[in-house]
């Protein structure tokens, strides 16, 4: 206890490996060091002390250090960073290759890591290691969101599997008041819990834990449903933020000048403005690219008769091939009278430029909080990069523009799912229903206007 | 700011520590010192919030200057209860429009004096933005959720004006965007040395919006099923209390939980009793009048609510034979019940068993602050967040409970995403509709008719 109480940073060399950004922050450190400072001490007695930093062991791995050890530092650092990022990729072409059950998984995986990182970080920050039943309760926490949220995707999704199966159907029935049920229980434990000198420690550890469950479970849920809607929203997505990542940072390293933000002083306005056009472009080849294949632009359907996923349909109009005249200033530039577009090529413009401009400052938003509470990293799981958190600090916005991009323009209701809501309802409502709903088709003409069809 | 970081035990800090009830209580005091000293301790460098000064309104004060500060105090509190339960009566006799506002006003004043505590705890009164941040944050949520429940239930008012439609089928965008802007800001308003603290509140405004905000929309959208359903469960809340109160005012032995001293066991027991009795009778009571069964509706032609149908299934008096064991002690063979007394059955017990939940929690948030009560709004009674405090978790079981057990979908909702859909979906869905139908004995019937 008397390691983490410890305040102002045990000696230069561990403050230093603190900070993320190294050059700024020097009037942060010298502020809080033993300063009488009104504010600055007031931060630091406010909150609990400072975290220990980081172990910071050197976790490349072996095989990658004999590789590097004949170049400096700095380039070993940037090879093992060069190297991890093609690693991720190539991992992530290979779970697009496996297909959607494997990428639910991996979203699963990965939301449960990043939920251990920041909860982990809560627990040095408040060193409540001690304190009882609270890892118990986080996780328990977890896993009734979890069920709720996947419960409610199964129902919508695999209606008809659900339908067969007696108890999958009292579960989907009852799935809410269970789910509530689950919840409740752990917020008695927690009430049961409270010791008479941590309350506060306590109730800490609870916000914090559910403002994770908040950031980290819903967005993976909605990262999932688009999914669902089918792998491109999925892939573009997340291949733009990547790119945003890497195109703002080239161009940063090549041309940077103008700080952007002060919370990160290494991002700069060229590298900001760059990677926003090199992204818009970037997903429109991309968009085009991915747009021709059934199994990217499908929604994962699940076949009850075959009992796996099938990805085939027919395209819907946004991945059809469609003629845009253009407008005369770029008609006089390029001399073409129109030109053949996908339409969702249009929607990713929208979604690029939202990973280039709003994106960011998800990243920022991390930055502040890995300053606010002294750590570098979020944790150490990819050499060179840190933690899982750290990669996907900036997809979170985007899983849920995303989702609600697709709500709010493309999609409608889903199909299966108002088909159920039909069935539960009453039959004098289902009749009038039906009513409104023949009426509406033969006014669309969709219906044969007499009778005669057969029963 | 010399104020707030003022530690240690004086006189006025050993008062606000008594936390929980008010009340002369002496059990707190006696331990004073280990516990309250290791808390301080433990709980790093956050001072005690001040205690605001006496409430109470100079007419109650003159009318009870002659009794004892005891009873003065039980006077007020008396006092105080009868008045707010008039008003209770009074706002549901203005009708659903009202509760909807009142509800808003009490959802806004939680939030205030949660978000209060919070500054307080953490001195933020100074930090850049922060107030303007965390209103504006209640504003973007409460806009989501009132635009939801406006769009399911104002379905064809919305229809009708241009700018609402637009309004209601980019809802979902818009708030979105909103939300964003706010936590644009707020990474904007980052400043060197406050990140902490301006964190700590980013998480605390959060958690209060979801604690605060998302149980009020789910009141309203109890009160939307029927008025019944948002003035049972807080009545029941209601009787707990002060039934758990009595019976462990006149029977109080032995100690419920040691984060609040001043509950036991028979009163716990004697409120559950008695809650449930109580549920029934006034579910009796109410099952008999439409103005509380129907569901709230919203006329378009005459531009205003109407609460009148005909009373589902539910509301409608029906015989059960009642069991051997009661049938003999009781003589009767069969009884009539409103099935909706059964189901309030359920409702009371979970606000007597669960309920204290949540007044254990507010218990120990206070406990852990080293606050006497969340305000002074009501003199006698603490804050609101001090008398809602148990009804929090009743809303969110009524409505878990309603969506489990009672209600189907919407109808009108169910159109409106019917016609939302693609033609060849919907001729889809029309065709299983049929198949479902004619399954069921509804249509052929009618099938003939049509023709």
């Amino acid at each position: 206890m008397t390691e983490l109480r410890k305040r102002g940073g045990g000696g230069d060399p561990d403050s230093t490996e603190n900070l993320s950004d190294k050059e700024a922050d020097g009037d942060d450190r010298l502020g809080l060091q033993g300063e009488a400072d009104g504010e600055g001490d007031g931060d630091s007695k406010a909150d609990t002390p400072d975290i220990p930093p980081t172990t910071e062991t050197d976790d490349t791995p072996q095989c990658l250090n004999k590789a590097l050890e004949g170049l400096p530092p700095r380039w070993k650092n940037y090879w093992v960073r060069g190297v991890l990022s093609l690693a991720m990729i190539s991992g992530f072409f290979l779970i697009i290759y496996l297909g959607p059950v494997t990428l639910i998984l991996v979203v699963m995986t990965v939301q449960i890591k990043c939920f251990q990182e920041i909860i982990t970080i809560g627990y040095r920050v408040y060193h409540s290691y001690d304190l009882p039943w609270f890892r118990t309760l986080s996780w328990y926490f977890l896993i009734c969101v979890n069920y709720f949220f996947y419960g409610e995707t199964v129902a919508d999704y695999f209606g008809a599997l659900v339908q067969r199966e007696e108890p999958l159907q009292f579960l989907a029935r009852y799935h809410r008041f269970i789910s509530f049920a689950l919840y409740l229980a752990g917020f008695c434990m927690f009430v049961l819990s409270l010791v008479k000198k941590h309350y506060r420690l306590q109730f800490y550890m609870f916000a914090w834990t559910h403002v994770t469950l908040l950031i980290v479970v819903t967005q993976s849920h909605l990262v999932i449903q688009n999914l669902f809607e089918g792998m491109i929203w999925f892939i573009v997505p997340i291949s733009i933020v990547i790119c945003n990542d890497i195109m703002a940072y080239l161009f940063g390293f090549f041309f940077g000048r103008t700080p952007l933000i002060k919370l990160s002083p290494k991002k700069t306005w060229e590298g900001f403005i760059g990677g926003f056009f090199s992204t818009v472009v970037f997903a429109f080849v991309l968009a085009y690219l991915l747009s021709q294949f059934q199994y990217f632009v499908c929604p994962a359907g699940y076949n009850s008769d075959t009992n796996r996923f099938t990805i085939e349909c027919e395209p819907s109009d946004i991945f059809v091939l469609q003629e845009y005249t253009l407008p005369a200033v770029i008609q006089n530039t390029l001399r073409w009278k129109t030109v053949t577009l996908y339409p969702f090529q249009i929607h990713s413009i929208f979604l690029s430029a939202f990973a280039s401009l709003i994106g960011p400052f998800g990243g920022f938003f991390a930055s502040g909080f890995k300053r606010a509470f002294k750590i570098k990293d979020f944790a150490n799981t990819i050499p060179g990069h840190g933690g899982i958190m750290d990669r996907f600090d900036c997809q979170y916005l985007m899983a849920t523009f995303t989702h609600v991009y697709i709500a709010s323009f493309i999609r409608g209701p889903n199909p299966s799912k108002v088909l159920q809501q039909l069935l539960v309802l009453q039959p004098e409502q289902q009749l009038s229903i039906f009513h409104s709903l023949h009426s509406h088709l033969r006014e669309r003409g969709m219906l044969p206007p007499a009778a005669g069809r057969p029963e | 700011m010399t104020e707030l970081r003022h530690r240690g035990t004086t006189d006025n800090d050993l008062q606000h520590q008594q936390s929980d009830d008010k009340g002369s209580e002496n059990e707190l005091k006696g331990d004073k010192d280990g516990a309250s000293d290791s808390e301080s301790k433990a709980d790093t460098g956050v001072p005690e919030v001040p205690v605001p000064p006496d409430d109470t309104p100079e007419v109650l004060n003159k009318a009870l200057s002659g009794l004892s500060s005891r009873w003065k105090n039980w006077w007020v509190r008396g006092i105080l209860t009868l008045a707010m339960i008039s008003f209770f009566f009074l706002i549901i006799y203005l009708g659903p429009m009202v509760l909807m506002m009142i509800v808003l006003c009490v959802q806004i004043k939680c939030f205030h004096e949660i978000i209060t505590i919070g500054y307080s705890v953490y001195h933020s009164y100074h930090l850049p933005w922060f107030r303007t941040l965390s209103w504006y944050f209640l504003l973007c949520v409460n806009y989501f959720f009132y635009g939801e429940t406006v769009t399911d239930y104002f379905f064809t008012l919305v229809q009708r004006e241009e700018p609402l439609r637009i309004l209601s089928k980019y809802h979902r965008f818009i708030s979105f965007a909103l939300y964003l802007t706010g936590f644009c800001m707020f990474v904007l308003s980052l400043v060197k040395k406050h990140y902490r603290l301006q964190f700590y509140m980013f998480g605390w405004t959060h958690v209060t919006l979801l604690i605060v905000v998302t149980q009020s929309h789910l009141i309203i959208h109890n009160l939307f099923e029927g008025m019944i359903w948002f003035i049972v469960p807080i009545s029941c809340v209601i009787c707990n209390d002060i039934m758990a109160y009595m019976f462990g005012f006149f029977f109080g032995r032995t100690p419920l939980i040691k984060l609040s001293p001043k509950k036991t066991w028979e009163g716990f027991i004697g409120g559950f009793f008695s809650t449930v009795v109580f549920g029934i009778l006034l579910s009796y009571v109410m099952a008999g009048y439409r103005y509380f069964v129907c569901p709230v509706e919203f006329n378009n032609d005459s531009n205003s609510f109407q609460v009148d149908c005909e009373p589902p299934e539910l509301f409608q008096l029906q015989d059960y034979a009642l069991p051997s064991v009661l049938e003999s002690l009781t003589g009767w063979p069969t009884v009539r019940l409103y099935p909706f007394q059964i189901h309030s059955i359920a409702l009371s017990a979970f606000a007597s068993i669960m309920g204290p939940f949540g007044g254990f929690f507010a218990s120990g948030f206070k406990r852990a602050f080293k606050i006497k009560d969340f305000a002074n709004t009501i003199p006698g009674h603490g804050g609101i967040m001090d008398r809602f405090d148990c009804q929090y978790l009743m809303a969110t079981f009524v409505n878990v409970y309603i969506a489990s057990f009672i209600r189907g979908p919407n109808p009108s909702k169910v159109i409106q995403q019917l016609l939302a859909l693609r033609p060849d979906q919907q001729l889809h869905i029309f065709n299983s509709l049929k198949a479902h139908l004619t399954e069921k004995g509804l249509l052929p019937a009618l099938e003939e008719a049509a023709a």
